[in-house]
């Protein structure tokens, strides 16, 4: 198979300008004729809805939410970068394009950075004239404040809600087109298989949650806009409903996925707290602005912070990196906090915490400064762990984030089926392997709100007018398939818990495809993961039937495909063998202990190919060309 | 510690309720309450029982799923917590817990604790947005906005539509909810154009959706887990007279 990214001629700054005026248009009076189906309400599914909506076309959005207003995005919390410039401090297009190629570890495609770069401008144009009320400076205009290890403030805030107030933006534009009746919502409604015709993207299957009836959804074309696949790890700062299915079963159907085993680890997570825990809580990268992360010299110490004086507090990130400090890139950050718990100088009750630590900031600042910065923040902070930040160090440990991975798409979004369409976290395109804070919003509404919106109509102006119904001979055998996994996982009433699988497998990854991986470890992990797999076949207990708002059924499909995906991205993982960005293989490091990248042999998007139940996957590779910047070694000293 | 759950059961919309009630042992303080209720679910499976079924996804208080009625109050005893947030270090050793759905007849109940909350996605859909389409609009520092003015439109932003001030209400009105996005976008020059249609339109859906009146108790602002304060109500009652004053507006 060969892997066209559809990458436009001429220079970098104007691709997409040109690309916007080469490709083809949908005749305005055609485009009510056009049906398009949308998998996912959050940013990346709520702002391509609404914009296509407003184009004309007809939208049929889903979600497995009761509201679309419920997505994952809601719970974003530090910012969304965007090119302005507005604080006169050296940023630009080509700024923000460098930072989150070098970010990425070289790992992503030029063009598509840069586009998305460009479109960044727009976003926040776009928010405002909505109503989202992003935080001001007293003569009114906006705020900005630098995040994740960017020198320069292009952050735009909601306070820590960002992520809710650009969503609620897109909802109420999403909502507007419902009202106009161009887009019909399918709440409580979960994908569960895509349906090909002649090779082409025609249509979904879906499981009605609250009934559990299949039905058959016809449409020209199909976008996924449904999130990442963390929660393979079981915890995770993710919802505890982001899940990889409609990628996955899009994946069986014929698309790839490209690079799965790059996943990010947030450094600044509340810890977890025992085994009863469900997810693990972020805490904005933006403390980092502020706190200090530290852990104590010695091995053991139990003392309490308090009682521990300056000189015997290793400030590890100020003392490794001297020029960015706390403000390291979230993979350095995570790797480092980690070694420190390796060492045996984790702190807490179970030695796996590092301190992140207010003191310095409030003593300078005031405390109410840093109230106003981080109120809620350490509201949430104290009401899960009963304890006061103003007072006591916060205790973080890092955890799993986001998937820089997903399905692999060309230029225009499209898959390699034709007619379906990745958007958002869904997709592998603009993060390499490693995105920076504040960029997956950014992504998120540059793909739905100003990159689909015109890539969509040169597919749709180049595929016949007329509708395919949904009693179509392909539309039955997705629906049959689907029905049989289903009766396969009803009929199982074996002992064992869906979560205990699934708290099994997160085990396996994140102890071997998490923050350190090996040769070894990632072979021993492939094999546990297969018995797992075995297991969970024979001896699960979904109870309930189908026929009823089951959330067990529910849990169980979501699982079953996690227990695909592990092992595709423990052969990924495999397979990379060099360390780039948050995929960290211990036999290739520097001897500083940093990542050590080989460009020469794997400078390239590992996009895989399913082939057949417990087959081996094909790999293709698409060869990554830097033409405007040079590849460096990563350095934050 | 040792707990007693009441729990309401009810299998889907059409059929009848009851209580059901639950002994778990061995909850730990540092647990959230609906990690307690991961760890009963478990037992009832294992058990080949149907878990107790209950909206949930962020578990971090900001999707607004969850939406669990604790011992007679919206989101449990806590104030300015929703029932994700709460931790087992709120009860003690020995206490008996209540929990049941929202109950108001616009939120009708889908199985157990899960409802219907629809009918807050449609007062949106009535003209809770401001009319502009993708592209086409002015660079984001041509509208100057009083830090002062959108930090109180932010205040009105961070509802997560849970439904608890339905729920805490007697009268079971959504006022608040409503209130809390008149009030963003009336708040701002953005929303200035449509400001009276839209205050019209979103009462009338609330309305037309079978909420109750508001009779001032402030149960609901009470009980919101982010602290929508009652002064949206008092400005959406400003809003709505002045629009209805001089109805150019609706057809
Ligand atoms: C705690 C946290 C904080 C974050 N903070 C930031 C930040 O400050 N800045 C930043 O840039 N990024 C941040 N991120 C990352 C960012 O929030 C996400 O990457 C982004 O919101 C993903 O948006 P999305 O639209 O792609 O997917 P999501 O918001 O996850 O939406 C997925 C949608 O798909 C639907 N769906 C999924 N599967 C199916 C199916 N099978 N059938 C039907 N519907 C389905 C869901 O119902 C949902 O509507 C944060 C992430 C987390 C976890
Ligand atoms: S689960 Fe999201 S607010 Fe409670």
């Amino acid at each position: 198979m060969l892997l066209n990214s559809k990458i436009p001629e001429g220079p970098l700054t104007d691709k997409w300008t040109k690309h916007k005026f080469n490709i083809k248009l949908v005749n305005p009076a055609n485009k009510r004729k056009y049906d398009i189906i949308v998998v996912g309400t959050g940013l990346a599914g709520a702002s391509a809805s609404a914009s296509l909506a407003e184009l004309g076309y007809n939208v049929k959005a889903f979600c497995f939410h009761d509201s679309p207003r419920r997505a994952h995005s809601i719970a974003a919390q530090g910012g969304i970068n965007a090119a302005k410039n507005y604080q006169n401090d050296g940023d630009s297009v080509f700024r923000l394009f460098y930072d989150t190629i070098k970010g990425g570890d070289y790992r992503s495609r030029e063009a598509n950075v840069y586009r998305l770069a460009q479109v960044s401008v727009n976003i926040i144009d776009q928010c405002v004239a909505q109503g989202v009320p992003f935080a001001r400076e007293y003569g009114g205009l906006l705020a900005n404040r630098s995040f994740g290890g960017a020198q320069v403030s292009r952050t735009f805030y909601a306070r820590g809600q960002t992520g809710q107030q650009l969503l609620l933006g897109a909802y109420s534009a999403l909502s507007r087109q419902v009202a106009n009746g161009k887009v019909q919502i399918f709440p409580r409604t979960e994908m569960l298989d895509l349906v090909k015709i002649d090779g082409k993207a025609r249509g979904i299957v879906t499981r009605n949650l609250i009934t559990g009836k299949i039905e058959s959804h016809s449409a020209h074309a199909v976008i996924l806009a449904t999130g990442g696949y963390g929660n393979v790890f079981f915890l995770s700062t993710n919802a505890m409903g982001s899940n990889t299915t409609a990628a996955w079963r899009a994946h069986k159907r014929g698309a790839l996925f490209a690079n799965p085993c790059f996943t990010q680890i947030h450094p600044t997570c509340i810890p977890v707290s025992g085994d009863h825990q469900s997810k693990l809580t972020l805490m904005s990268e933006s403390l980092r602005n502020d706190g200090r992360v530290w852990v104590p010299k010695a091995k053991g110490d139990k003392r309490k912070a308090k009682d521990i004086p300056d000189n015997e507090r290793d400030y590890f990130l100020e003392r490794k990196y001297p020029s960015f400090g706390n403000l390291v890139p979230r993979d350095v950050a995570s790797r480092n906090a980690k070694e420190a718990c390796d060492e045996g100088r984790g702190v807490g009750p179970t030695g796996l915490a590092v301190y992140l630590d207010f003191r310095d900031a409030i003593q300078r600042d005031g405390k109410n400064t840093i109230e106003a910065k981080y109120g809620n923040l350490f509201e949430m902070y104290e009401k899960i762990t009963g304890q006061n930040p103003y007072e006591m160090p916060m205790m973080i440990y890092p955890a799993i984030h986001y998937t820089m991975g997903g399905l692999w798409v060309d230029y225009n979004l499209m898959t390699n089926i034709p007619g379906l369409y990745a958007t958002g976290e869904c997709n592998f395109s603009d993060h390499g392997a490693n995105r920076l804070g504040a960029s997956a919003l950014m992504q998120g509404l540059a793909d739905g709100y100003f990159v689909i919106s015109y890539t969509i109509g040169d597919y749709l102006a180049s595929i016949p007018i007329e509708r395919i119904n949904n009693d179509h001979p392909a539309f039955k055998e997705a629906e049959a398939n689907v029905a049989g996994i289903i009766t396969k996982l009803l009929i199982i009433k074996g002992t064992r818990t869906v979560d205990s699988f699934h708290k099994e497998l997160g085990k396996v990854m994140w102890d071997y495809c998490g923050m350190a991986r090996n040769a070894k470890g990632l072979k021993f992990a492939k094999e546990k993961i297969r018995e797992i797999r075995a297991e969970f076949w024979n001896n699960v207990n979904v109870v309930g039937e189908n026929e009823e708002l089951n959330q067990t059924l529910e849990k169980a499909l979501r699982v079953s495909d996690f227990l695909e995906l592990g092992e595709l991205m423990i052969d990924d993982a495999l397979n990379r063998e060099e360390s780039c960005g948050g995929h960290f293989r211990e036999e290739y490091q520097t001897e500083e202990g940093e990542a050590k990248r080989d460009d020469e042999n794997f400078s390239y998007v590992a996009a895989w190919e399913y082939t057949g139940d417990n087959q081996p996957e094909a790999l293709h590779k698409e060869a990554l060309e830097f033409e405007n910047v040079k590849l460096t070694q990563r350095s934050y000293k | 510690m040792n707990l007693t759950l009441d729990i309401w059961r009810q299998k889907n919309t059409d059929t009848k309720g009851a209580f059901k009630t639950y002994a778990i042992s061995n909850i730990s303080e540092d647990m959230s309450f609906l990690e307690m209720l991961d760890v009963l679910n478990e037992q009832l499976v294992e058990k080949g029982e149907d878990p107790v079924h209950f909206d949930h996804d962020c578990r971090e208080g900001i999707c607004g799923s969850c939406n669990l009625f604790i011992n007679g109050r919206a989101h449990g005893p806590n104030i300015k917590t929703a029932a994700c947030q709460l931790h087992m270090r709120s009860f003690s050793d020995g206490d008996n817990i209540t929990i049941e759905p929202w109950r108001a007849s616009a939120f009708p109940v889908i199985k157990d604790l899960v409802v219907n909350r629809g009918a807050f996605d449609r007062i949106i859909q009535a003209g809770g947005y401001v009319s502009v389409n993708t592209g086409g609009v002015p660079d984001a520092n041509e509208i100057p906005i009083s830090k002062v003015k959108a930090d109180q439109a932010f205040d009105s932003a961070t509802c997560i539509a849970c439904g608890a001030c339905v729920a805490a209400c007697k009268n079971a009105s959504a006022m608040l909810f409503v209130s809390a996005k008149v009030s963003q976008l009336a708040l701002l020059p953005q929303g200035q154009v449509e400001r009276k249609t839209r205050v019209e339109r979103m009462v009338a859906q609330m309305d037309a959706e079978g909420f109750g009146a508001c009779t001032n108790t402030g149960a609901c602002s009470i009980e919101c887990p982010v602290g929508i304060s009652q002064d949206n109500i008092a400005r959406m009652n400003r809003e709505y007279y002045s629009a209805k004053a001089k109805s150019d507006n609706l057809e």
